[in-house]
């Protein structure tokens, strides 16, 4: 019954526009997106037709193809994680107060089913959403600059796992809280998060541990910015990774194979929780 | 199967608190199999709670409660229900035959019994022309209509409706007792909730009366209502020995002139009346069998457990 809660939610996303309005306008973001690349590129190559930086950094060109192709990437990124809060945040909870689930759960399905099947559903559209635009970036800086990026899928695997930490922080917020509230405390949680990387990546080019650890306690509280930290990391040309800039918006150190499995931990922990509290609840 | 024989609904001890908010104290109740079973009380009196804790939305503090002889979280007994609640929004993006695809998936009904079951709901609920109309262009009539073929999608054994009329019109309220007839002879046991009396009177078989959370009155209709029986007679020439037999007989009895006023137990009384009068000796010129309505004793009985 998972499966079939999953295929209905996946549905009702479509037929109630979310995928197609998300999607619409995201294809609007790639649009001037590749606008920017191909006149930054076009630029580039007038002021600059060998492509050289200053003595000893050689080409320039995979450095800022690097950079250029982050930037649209930490955006793709932010955007499924908006999506992601957007699309569940009333889920559950609105469904409790309308009345929706009360012709569901007395039929033979356990309560579980419509948790995990919502989850299902909805972790399906945001991978979907994510691969496409993150290939359309990469795809758009490979067309405009002549530059491949590495590791896509690696990249794209750990942003997926940001996304879906994300969805799974919303699901249980839906079982406790109302819609409003819920949606609340989880956007302002992914601001947290967001923050304290600015904090930790400042921290570090400061060489300040203080800020450093607020970082590291930050995301242990929402791993969901560290995750993009270290998707971005895995991306970047070895150029870029050359020039060992630190800003607060790309990961400048290799990903922790610990916090990878505190953050899969994390996201199971949110969903079973998410069930236990559900399969409680007086509705 | 071996829930063939267990009663529809046994209830025993079932209590509910909120907080320090006592919503069900103590219901114990049963339905039997094949009777339309009404479920009234005030508003407050715990209806809607009870019926949750039936349908395995609300968990019951303390207490029992079983449908078809399985506890109610029992899903294989879960098969065999139709729910229809009182406050509902279904996803209203679905055409009328996409909803009830996607509840009988719900239900476990294969696909090719779906297709046939389908458009027979439809029809028996008045909505055969509707099929492909999306549910949130429909008025609350016909809302409250596809929920009630939602809540028969599956042939189900018990069908718990909570206000199944609350938004229709009379026709349609006369729509919805003649299938609560039809599914009664399909054999179909209904657990009707309703604030309308004179409905539940018209199709109900057995009727418990609840208030504060407990059962205040229970039994047939008919008994319920005998108890409330009263005839008015008119007597000419009765005797003291006469009127003695006759206070023997009655619950109550006031003489005015000629006329008398009995309060019987139950209808056999009636003839026993008549044959106390004509043995006596006085002339019988008339009598009137008064049934007291549901209203009437919905009324007293709250009263009473008021008091």
């Amino acid at each position: 019954m998972t499966w079939a809660v999953a295929r209905f939610t996946f549905r009702e996303a479509v037929r109630k526009k979310v995928l197609l309005g998300a999607l619409v306008l995201s294809v609007g973001f790639l649009v001037v997106y590749a606008l920017g690349a191909q006149l930054s590129y076009n630029d580039f190559a007038i002021h600059n037709p060998t492509m050289r930086g200053p003595a000893g950094v050689g080409s320039l060109k995979p450095v800022i193809a690097s950079a250029l192709s982050l930037a649209g990437l930490y955006v793709v990124n932010f955007l499924a994680g908006a999506l992601a809060i957007f699309t569940a945040v009333g889920t559950i909870a609105s469904e409790i107060d309308s009345g929706t689930l009360h012709a569901i759960l007395p039929k033979p399905i356990h309560r579980r089913d419509v948790v995990l099947g919502k989850w299902l559903g909805y972790a399906i559209m945001l991978v979907i959403y994510l691969a496409l635009m993150a290939t359309g970036v990469l795809l758009i800086i490979y067309v405009t600059w002549g530059q491949a990026q590495p590791q896509p899928l690696l990249g794209m695997a750990l942003m997926s796992l940001s996304t879906l930490l994300l969805l799974s922080l919303t699901i249980l917020g839906g079982t406790v809280f109302g819609v409003l509230a819920n949606g609340i405390v989880v956007f302002m949680l992914y601001g947290v998060g967001l923050m304290g990387g600015f904090v930790e990546q400042i921290g570090k080019l400061l060489s300040n541990d203080t800020m450093v650890n607020v970082g590291i306690v930050t995301s242990l509280i929402i791993p969901s910015d560290v995750l993009w930290k270290m998707a971005s990391y895995v991306m970047q040309s070895q150029a870029l990774l050359a020039q060992a800039v630190t800003t607060p918006f790309f990961g400048s150190s290799a990903p922790s194979s610990a916090m990878i499995v505190y953050a899969i931990v994390y996201t199971a922990v949110a969903v079973v929780l998410a069930v236990l509290i559900f399969n409680r609840r007086d509705l | 199967m071996d829930w063939a024989a267990a009663p529809a609904v046994e209830t025993v001890g079932l209590r509910k608190v909120f907080g320090s908010k006592v919503a069900v104290d103590s219901l114990t109740l049963t339905v039997e199999r094949g009777e339309v079973f009404g479920f009234l009380g005030p508003n407050g009196a715990g209806k809607t709670t009870a019926i949750k804790m039936l349908m395995g939305l609300v968990q019951p503090t303390a207490g029992q409660a079983r449908i078809l002889g399985r506890p109610v979280t029992d899903l294989s007994m879960r098969r065999h229900i139709g729910f229809l609640p009182e406050h509902f929004r279904f996803h209203d993006w679905l055409q009328a035959t996409e909803f009830l695809d996607w509840h009988g998936e719900l239900y476990g009904m294969s696909p090719a019994e779906r297709r046939k079951r389908i458009p027979e709901v439809l029809a028996a609920v008045g909505l055969a022309d509707v099929p492909h109309q999306r549910l949130h262009t429909f008025s609350k009539g016909m809302l409250q209509r596809i929920g009630l073929a939602q809540a028969l999608l599956n042939h189900p054994a018990v069908v718990f409706l909570d206000e199944p009329t609350s938004a229709l019109d009379p026709l349609g309220r006369r729509d919805v007792r003649d299938l609560i007839k039809q599914v009664k002879a399909e054999g179909v046991t209904v657990f009707l909730n309703s604030h309308l009396l004179s409905e539940i009177e018209m199709v109900c078989d057995r009727v418990a009366i609840i208030d504060h959370g407990r059962v205040v009155s229970q039994g047939r209709l008919n008994d319920l209502l005998a108890s409330q029986l009263e005839v008015d007679l008119r007597v000419e020439g009765l005797s003291a020995e006469g009127l003695a037999a006759l206070q023997a007989l009655s619950a109550s009895l006031s003489v005015t002139g000629d006329r008398l006023q009995a309060a019987v137990r139950q209808e056999e009384d009636i003839p026993r009346l008549v044959e106390a009068v004509v043995s006596s000796g006085a002339h019988l010129y008339e009598l009137t069998p008064r049934r007291r309505s549901l209203e009437d004793l919905f009324v007293r009985v709250i009263e009473e457990a008021e008091r």
